[in-house]
C-alpha cells in the first residue's frame, strides 16, 4: 500500500503522461515544452496550496499574537504586537481558576480516553475474533446506533445520572466510555480483521487463553489503531462543551471549554468588553490540542484518511 | 504511510477468511451439509459464544442502558409533562400539538435547514477542490496535509470565539481584508441576514478532515482511466468531471450524508457565539434546533416537550438522509455494481 501511494505521488508530482503507465523510475524524459508546462502547473499548485495553508494557519497565529496585546490593541490585526505584554495571562489566572479547570479537563480527558479505548477494543475484538450466530446482526446494531441523533438519548441519559446522584460531578462526562463507542468499535474491528489469524491460533495451541491473546498479542499488534482511538477521544473529550454544560454546576468542577464560555459571557456578553481576556483563555483552551496534534500528527493524518467519518 | 489499514484492505482480508472452521467452529454460512455435532464440538461452540459474550458485554450493557432504554423512555417522556421535580404526567400528543404551533420551532428548524443547505454543498465542494489540489502536490503533500488538518484541532467553543473576533463587522480580520479590495463587508455577527453565512464561512475553516478522506479516495482512482481520457484529449476539468468524480462518488456521497446529519445538529459554535449560558435569547438568526432543544430541556426543564422536539429532529434527520440515499442510487457509482 505504501509503495503504491508513493508511486502515485511521484507520478502526480509532474511526470509527463505515460510515465505512470510504465514504472515511474523508467519513464522517458518528457519533451521540453511539456516540462515547462508541468513546471508552471507545479508552481501554480504549490502557490494555491500555500495560500490556502496561510488561510488555515493564520487564525491561530492571530489568536496567539492577540493574547499578548494590551487592551484595545486586540483588533489592530498586527501579527507582532506593538507592545507585547504577559498581563492578559496574569489577568486570566487571577480572574478564574484556570489551573483547576485545566486539571479537571485533563482528568476527564484521560479517564474517558482510557475507558473508551479499552472497552471499544474489547468489543471490537469480540466482533472480529469469535464466530457465532447473529454476529452480523449484532454488529449491524452497533453501526445503526451511530445514526441516532444524540438529542434522542440525551434527556433519559441525564435522568439516569440524576437518579444516581451523579449530576454536578464529572462522572457522566467519562463513565459512558466504559461501554465502548460504536465509532471506535468499528474502527478497531477493521484493524483486528486485517491481522493474520494463524498467529492467534498458534498462541492458542501454545496454551494462551482468550484474555491473554487479546491483551498480550492483539492489542499490542494494533497499536496504531489504539493510538488513533486515544487521540480521537482525547480530542473529543477536551473540546466537549455540551456535556459539561449539561452536567456541571459548580465552577470548581468546570472543564476548560465551559470555563471559556463562562469567561466569554462575563467579559464580553455582559457589555464590558474585555476581549483580551477571552482571547487569552481561547489560546489556553486550544494550545494543548495543537501540541497534541504535533505529537500525534502521523497517526492523526493517516488515520483520518483511513477512518470513516474523519474523526468526527 | 504507517501500517494503517484502509477499510477496503481490511474488508478484503476478512472475506478471504474461511468461515466457521477449526477450533472456534461457529455458525458460518459457508458450512457444508449439516452433520450432527459431536458432544465435544457442541461444548466448544457454547464456550465460544460465552467468551464472545464476555468480550461484547461492555457494549451490550451500554446498548441496553444508554441506547435502548433511553429511546423507549424518551418516546414515553414525549407524551408527558415533566419538569424533573414532579413525576411525569401523561398528556398524550399535547407536546406534538404544541410543537406544531410553536413559532420558535419553525424558526429554529428553518434556521437549521437553511444553514445545512448552505454549508453542506460548500463544505463538500471545497473539500473536493482542495483534495484535487493536494493530490498534485507531490513531495510536499505531507506538509500541506498536516497544515490543512490543524484547524480541526481547535475546540468548537474556541471557534465560536473566533467567529465573534474574525467576523466582527468593524475591525474583524475578514472585513479588514475585504477592505483592501474596496469591499465594504457586512456586519457578519450582528446582521441577521449574515449570521448564518458567517457561521458557514467559519465552518469551512475545519474542512481538513474531509479533505484527507477524499485525498485517500483520489489515490484509489485507477491511473489507466485518467491516462486513457488524457490520450483521448480530455483536459483536466473534463477528466475530473467524467472520470474522477464518478470514481470517488461513494466517499463524496458519504461526506454529504455525514455533514448533513452533523449540520442538522449544529450546536457549540453558534451557542458559544450567540447565547448566554445564563439563559435568555441571543440573536434569533442563530437559534438552531439543537440550541432550542437544549434550552427547553436544561434551562427551562421542559423535559417532556424537549423529548418531543428530539423525536421531530430524529424524523427530520431520517427523512433527509432517506432522500439522499434514494438520490444516491442514481448518482453514486460503486465498483462492486459493475
Amino acid at each position: 500500500m505504501a509503495g503504491a501511494a508513493g508511486a502515485a505521488g511521484a507520478a502526480g508530482a509532474g511526470a509527463g503522461p505515460g510515465a505512470a503507465a510504465a514504472a515511474p523510475g523508467l519513464a522517458k524524459p518528457p519533451r521540453r515544452d511539456r516540462r515547462a508546462r508541468t513546471l508552471v502547473a507545479r508552481v501554480l499548485v504549490l502557490g494555491a496550496l500555500g495560500l490556502v495553508t496561510l488561510l488555515f494557519v493564520y487564525p491561530f497565529v492571530w489568536l496567539v499574537s492577540a493574547s499578548f496585546k494590551p487592551r484595545g490593541d486586540v483588533f489592530d490585526n498586527r501579527l507582532i504586537p506593538a507592545t507585547a505584554t504577559l498581563q492578559n495571562y496574569v489577568t486570566v489566572w487571577q480572574e478564574a481558576p484556570v489551573a483547576l479547570w485545566l486539571l479537571n479537563t485533563v482528568i476527564v480527558t484521560v479517564l474517558s480516553a482510557g475507558t473508551v479505548t479499552l472497552s471499544s477494543a474489547l468489543v471490537a475484538w469480540g466482533f472480529s475474533y469469535f464466530q457465532f450466530r447473529g454476529r452480523g446482526l449484532l454488529f449491524g446494531l452497533v453501526l445503526a446506533t451511530m445514526m441516532l441523533p444524540g438529542a434522542v438519548t440525551m434527556i433519559p441519559t441525564y435522568l439516569i445520572w440524576d437518579s444516581l446522584g451523579l449530576v454536578n460531578t464529572q462522572v457522566p462526562l467519562w463513565a459512558g466510555g466504559l461501554f465502548g463507542s460504536a465509532f471506535y468499535v468499528f474502527l478497531l474491528r477493521q484493524f483486528f480483521l486485517g491481522m493474520p489469524r494463524e498467529i492467534f491460533e498458534a498462541a492458542r495451541v501454545d496454551g494462551a487463553g482468550n484474555w491473554s491473546i487479546f491483551w498480550r498479542m492483539a492489542l499490542p499488534l494494533c497499536k496504531p489503531a489504539v493510538v488513533l482511538t486515544l487521540l480521537f477521544e482525547v480530542q473529543a473529550a477536551w473540546t466537549n462543551l455540551m456535556g459539561p454544560l449539561i452536567y456541571l454546576r459548580d465552577e470548581e468542577l468546570f472543564t476548560i471549554p465551559l470555563g471559556l464560555k463562562i469567561l466569554l459571557d462575563r467579559f464580553v456578553g455582559s457589555g464590558n468588553f474585555q476581549w483580551e481576556v477571552v482571547v487569552t483563555a481561547s489560546v489556553i483552551t486550544t494550545l494543548p490540542m495543537v501540541l497534541l496534534f504535533f505529537l500525534g500528527q502521523r497517526y492523526f493524518v493517516d488515520g483520518v484518511a483511513a477512518s470513516p467519518g474523519g474523526g468526527k | 504511510m504507517t501500517a494503517v489499514a484502509t477499510p477496503a484492505a481490511a474488508g478484503a482480508t476478512a472475506s478471504v477468511r474461511r468461515p466457521g472452521r477449526g477450533r472456534l467452529g461457529g455458525a458460518g454460512k459457508g458450512r457444508g451439509p449439516k452433520v450432527p455435532l459431536r458432544p465435544s464440538q457442541r461444548r466448544n461452540r457454547r464456550r465460544t459464544v460465552l467468551s464472545a459474550l464476555a468480550f461484547l458485554s461492555p457494549w451490550i450493557i451500554g446498548f441496553l442502558v444508554f441506547t435502548a432504554w433511553p429511546i423507549g423512555y424518551s418516546l414515553y417522556l414525549s407524551l408527558t409533562d415533566y419538569d424533573i421535580i414532579n413525576a411525569p404526567t401523561f398528556v398524550g400528543l399535547e407536546n406534538y400539538v404544541r410543537l406544531a404551533g410553536d413559532p420558535n420551532v419553525q424558526l429554529a428548524l428553518g434556521n437549521t435547514v437553511v444553514f445545512t443547505l448552505l454549508q453542506v454543498p460548500l463544505y463538500v465542494t471545497l473539500s473536493f477542490a482542495l483534495a484535487l489540489l493536494l493530490d498534485k502536490a507531490g513531495r510536499s503533500m505531507g506538509f500541506f496535509r498536516t497544515a490543512f488538518f490543524l484547524p480541526r484541532m481547535t475546540p468548537p467553543v474556541a471557534v465560536g470565539v473566533l467567529v465573534l473576533l474574525l467576523l466582527n463587522g468593524q475591525d474583524g480580520l475578514l472585513n479588514t481584508a475585504l477592505g483592501w479590495f474596496g469591499i465594504d463587508g457586512p456586519n457578519w455577527t450582528t446582521d441577521s441576514a449574515w449570521i448564518k453565512p458567517g457561521l458557514v464561512l467559519m465552518s469551512l475553516w475545519t474542512v481538513g478532515g474531509s479533505v484527507l478522506i477524499l485525498l485517500a479516495a483520489l489515490r484509489g482512482v485507477p491511473r489507466e482511466l485518467l491516462d486513457a481520457a488524457k490520450m483521448d484529449g480530455a483536459g483536466f476539468f473534463r477528466r475530473t468531471w467524467h472520470v474522477t468524480m464518478p470514481m470517488v462518488s461513494g466517499p463524496l456521497f458519504f461526506l454529504v450524508v455525514v455533514n448533513t446529519i452533523d449540520g442538522l445538529q449544529t450546536f457549540t459554535e453558534a451557542y458559544t457565539a450567540y447565547f448566554g449560558s445564563t439563559g435568555g435569547y441571543g440573536n434569533d438568526a442563530a437559534l438552531f434546533y439543537a440550541i432550542y432543544l437544549f434550552q427547553q430541556a436544561f434551562q427551562f426543564f421542559n423535559m417532556g416537550y424537549a423529548s418531543a422536539l428530539a423525536w421531530l429532529l430524529f424524523l427530520v434527520v431520517l427523512a433527509i438522509t432517506g432522500v439522499q440515499l434514494l438520490v444516491s442510487r442514481r448518482v453514486v457509482y460503486y465498483e462492486a455494481d459493475r
